[in-house]
């Protein structure tokens, strides 16, 4: 067989005029043109092969980068920022010496064509950015979003997405502890698969992912490289050098969860024995973006061996391994006299470790194959350099007809009949129902520091034994409301995810996001980005909570239709001793129910408008940050001193919703009266932001009151836990057995 | 005096801190034993914990069975070393055949983890003698294979000699974790040998040991104060 030459550095350099096919690759012409300006001669395959895959938009964040900005420029101050933006995770104090990183990342595209596979190494990756930054992971969440519940497809995709979740994690033995399930139109061909993780760790041990230290070596461990993900690179592979080769392979990988166990246990085991002076696992773009993103964020340059790297196929061409997205692979760089003791604990794990590389004290990353020379440049410009665009935006011109198509103007119900009904149809639609059957799938117990787990406002974890330290987190995010207007649904996300935190009873501290997009070549979408970026920069300045990092997932869309414009912003928040954490459920009978918060005719983008009327307009709720900040403090106070049993946040459903989960969930019914001022189908189904309910001890009202007087906060009594049903005085009294089997039925009908 | 109690972390084992958590808070002292390592390192006692031992990839439990660290179990479990099998440990146990059937994938097919109502049946066990026999106690269950199966004979043969240990609940709400909640025989949820040192049951009673923290029920902290109290008296 005749192999064509290696393209190496000098072959490149002394054949100016080879096509390579550079826009298949995915790059532009003058992105192309740029990488030959950089190198100052035509870039080889390899070359090629990272640049394309570097710069990429999923790589890269060229579209968004312009606009992301703002996140650092308008970064609230905030003592609690260990390390911000731009490392794989950021990193919070949250007291007593421990630190906390988290982020929430989006495997929408893998999930939608293989949704066990793209669920499951979803976890996977955020898993690894985890440990990456020298943490043990303590917690995964899941945001998702699927088709409507009812569309033959989406059977198809949510219980692949949830098996992939739970076979990936609970291997992990990492507890599932929250999230979202909802169901619109609008995802039907674009299901939003986001995966968050929580890592703990002291604050000595942060590790951050730079190769740094002439002579350090380079260590490649975990799985073997394969062909997985590499759909580009074959490309290259196969038209350019030698098409002699199989080089069809599935673009979606395949997940281990053993092997990524087995990963953790040994990362953090080397970690203990501090062996690790940078780290960073292999995600997208596999080796080219960790070896480029540890020369660039070091301070030397870095000689790799790409001969070295063990391959599942040995026909794997040099671009394919330096593109190969295969799961479970960590790069870290170690001292030389430190190598052994780390190849030691990776071979008590079972886990393939081999030195590939190291640190140069010159400022390129050069890359062996068979002895020649393949790559060859300067580590920034692959990882940093990368374009950026100034997309066009415009507001759409549609965005004034939908926010005049006013949900306030909708036929309300006329009689008591007709407001149960809806009622029940409101508790038994797919968003509004309860999500047990997911749920169910993930494991929230292991670990054994399980406080709060969904359907609970936010998930907490016990992070110290001894003091009974914790944190909680929240992920919120709602695309109707984006849809109706950008800014404000990216602030009510975060002020719904702020305001889950504390209901709990712990004290909202960061902000990290995943920002689901559709076409940013689409001025519109563009817009709605833009927007809430803007929103959502300004929300957590007004809120002093940074946002730490984050993701952003764009061209969900299929032809013209995009997504709604979906921000999910997690909250992380610390409570000094878990053992003062509010749950939703109603505790006792005969405790008050209050209200919190100012409750105004606000429907639109409301669950009422979508399950009676199908119906999408108008103006979102308002948003008052301040009122959201007073709540939050109110709500944590209350935790602290014992003033009240349970809570839980208001928002889509309305008050209704809350009252019925915090019922069913306490197998404690509630009686409750329309205060003064409001209608009953107001009172019941409003969605105004800013607002909870709690259940009071009657020792306790006064104390609560007059706290929230002298604040300001509006506190009305409601109602009182009561009974075995949920009654609305002078209107309806549902049975707490009719009520679960309606919350509880719809899901297992539509996909079990 | 205490009682040295060992959990063994095989490659993929999950629940081997809160084993050794919940062998702290009944007041004895947790051992780590490894699997590679035949020696038990004098322990009184053997926990097997839960999760997914070598990735579980051919059947739960069917590599670990032959792991070095449980050549030594077995030999010790048939001299009377007190063993219990939690989840994956369960399962271990029946692949080395220190007891009788085994485990099929759940009837649903799903992973289930839910808070479990559980009635203890032979309260006699190493594991139980702190329960009293009929008592119901509700403790987390989660796992992929819980369904128990063995053949009529065995079936009969457990159950006339009193070797059920644990039975799911069947008669109240599945809200309130009442039901079999994945088609095992019987309604057998845990079972044990002979000479009641050997105990095996799919939920988990590690993850019921403190007030606050999963169910926030302690329904499962007996199962090691029961051993404690038998090695410190024997």
């Amino acid at each position: 067989m005749s192999r064509t030459p290696l393209d190496t550095v000098e072959h490149a350099a002394g054949t100016p005029d080879v096509e390579l096919p550079w826009a298949e690759l995915g790059l532009k012409k003058d992105e192309y043109e740029r990488v030959v300006e950089i190198l100052g001669r035509r870039p080889t395959g390899a070359e090629l092969a990272m640049y394309s895959v570097m710069w990429s938009e999923h790589c890269s964040y060229k579209s968004s980068k312009v606009h992301l900005r703002q996140f650092g420029e308008k970064a609230p101050r905030s003592d609690a920022m260990l390390v911000g933006i731009g490392e794989n995770a950021g990193v919070v104090d949250v007291g007593q010496g421990y630190a906390v990183t988290f982020k929430v990342e989006s495997h929408n595209h893998p999930s939608y064509v293989e949704p066990y596979q793209g669920a499951a190494t979803g976890v996977g990756g955020i898993v690894r950015d985890i440990i990456a930054m020298g943490a043990r992971p303590v917690a995964v969440v899941d945001p998702l979003r699927f088709g409507a519940a009812d569309h033959p497809d989406t059977k198809r995709v949510l219980p692949g997405v949830v098996a992939g979740i739970g076979g990936y994690g609970n291997c992990l033995g990492l507890p599932n502890i929250g999230g979202e399930v909802v169901f619109d139109a609008c995802y039907q061909g674009n299901p939003l698969v986001n995966a968050g993780a929580i890592g703990v760790m002291r604050h000595e041990d942060i590790h951050l992912a730079k190769a740094s230290g002439t002579g350090n070596k380079v260590i490649l461990y975990g799985a073997r490289t394969g062909g997985d993900g590499i759909g580009g690179a074959s490309i290259l592979a196969s038209e350019t050098f030698d098409d002699a080769k199989p080089s069809k392979r599935p673009a979606v990988q395949v997940g281990d969860p053993f092997q990524e166990k087995l990963l953790i246990e040994c990362t953090l085991e080397a970690f203990r024995e501090k062996l690790v002076v940078g780290i960073q696992d292999l995600g997208a773009a596999g080796l080219s973006c960790a070896t480029s993103e540890l020369a660039s964020n070091g301070s030397g340059g870095m000689r790799v061996t790409l001969d070295d790297v063990p391959l599942r196929d040995s026909t794997l061409s040099p671009e394919e391994i330096l593109m190969s997205e295969s799961q479970e692979r960590m790069c870290a760089v170690v001292e030389p006299e430190k190598v052994d003791r780390f190849l030691e604990i990776c071979e008590k794990w079972d886990v393939i470790a081999t030195v590939i590389g190291e640190v140069t004290d010159g400022d390129r990353l050069e890359i062996y194959w068979h002895g020649g020379k393949i790559v060859d440049v300067d580590p920034r410009t692959v990882a940093h350099d990368g374009p950026v665009y100034e997309r066009p935006y415009a507001r759409p011109d549609w965005q004034d007809a939908l926010q005049a198509d006013d949900a306030n103007k909708l036929p309300r119900p006329q009689t008591s009949e007709e407001l149960k009904d809806q009622v029940l149809r409101l508790v038994g639609s797919p968003n509004q129902a309860s999500k047990q059957w997911i749920t169910q799938q993930y494991d929230h117990f292991v670990q054994g520091n399980t406080v709060l787990a969904q359907p609970e406002d936010s998930g907490m974890i016990r992070i110290d034994e001894e003091t009974g330290l914790g944190v909680a987190i929240a992920t919120d995010g709602n695309g109707r409301y984006a849809k109706l207007d950008p800014y404000t649904g990216a602030q009510l996300a975060l002020a719904e995810a702020y305001r889950n935190v504390a209901t709990t009873g712990a004290k909202p501290l960061a902000v990290s996001d995943c920002l689901n997009f559709g076409s940013p070549e689409d001025p519109a979408v563009m817009w709605q980005f833009a927007e809430a970026v803007r929103g959502l920069a300004d929300g957590c300045l007004q809120l002093g909570t940074p946002v730490t990092g984050g993701n952003v997932s764009l061209y969900n869309q299929t032809g013209e239709a995009a997504i709604h414009p979906t921000p999910v912003v997690a909250v992380l928040g610390v409570i000094d001793d878990v053992a003062r954490r509010t749950p939703a459920a109603f505790q006792e009978e005969g405790q008050l129910i209050y209200l919190l918060g100012d409750t105004r005719e606000e429907f639109g983008g409301s669950a009422w408008s979508q399950v009676v009327h199908d119906h999408l307009g108008g103006l979102p709720p308002k948003v008052d940050l301040e009122r959201e900040r007073l709540l939050g403090e109110i709500l944590i106070s209350a935790s602290r001193d014992g003033m009240i049993d349970s809570a839980h946040d208001l928002s889509d459903g309305g008050l209704v919703q809350a009252v019925v989960e915090s019922a069913l969930l306490g197998g404690k019914g509630a009686r409750l009266v329309v205060p003064d001022g409001l209608d009953a189908f107001t009172f019941l189904f409003s969605e105004s932001a800013g607002r909870a309910v709690v259940a009071v001890p009657r020792s306790e009202e006064l104390r609560f009151t007059d706290m929230c007087g002298v604040r300001g906060l509006p506190a009305t009594r409601v109602g009182v836990v009561d009974g075995d049903t949920v009654e609305l005085q002078g209107e309806f009294t549902l049975t707490l057995e009719e009520l679960r089997e309606t919350h509880e039925a719809t899901i297992p009908a539509l996909l079990a | 005096m205490t009682a040295r109690i060992g959990v063994v972390t095989f490659p993929g084992s999950l629940d081997d801190r809160d084993s050794r958590r919940a062998i702290r808070l009944a007041g004895a002292e947790p051992v780590a034993l490894w699997h590679k390592d035949k020696d038990l390192h004098q322990v009184d006692a053997v926990v097997l914990c839960g999760g997914f031992s070598y990735g579980d990839y051919l059947r739960a439990g069917a590599i670990a069975r032959f792991s070095p660290v449980m050549d030594t179990v077995i030999e010790q479990a048939k001299a009377g070393l007190p063993v219990l099998g939690i989840c994956n440990g369960f399962q271990i146990l029946t692949e080395a055949h220190l007891l009788p059937g085994g485990m099929l994938g759940n009837d649903h097919l799903h992973f289930i983890c839910r808070d479990q109502k559980l009635r203890v049946e032979n309260a006699d066990t190493a594991w139980t003698g702190d329960y009293t026999a009929g008592q119901e106690i509700s403790i987390p269950l989660k796992n992929m294979d819980g369904r128990y199966v063995a053949d009529r004979r065995t079936l009969d043969e457990l159950e006339a000699e009193g070797r059920v240990a644990f039975r799911y609940v069947t008669d109240g709400e599945a809200a309130d974790g009442y039901g079999n909640p994945n088609g095992s025989l019987n309604d057998i949820a845990g079972i044990t040998n002979a000479a009641g040192n050997v105990v095996g049951l799919m939920p988990h009673p590690e993850h019921a040991v403190e007030p606050l923290i999963g169910t926030g029920r302690t329904d499962g902290l007996p199962f090691f104060t029961s051993i404690l109290k038998k090695l410190v008296s024997a």
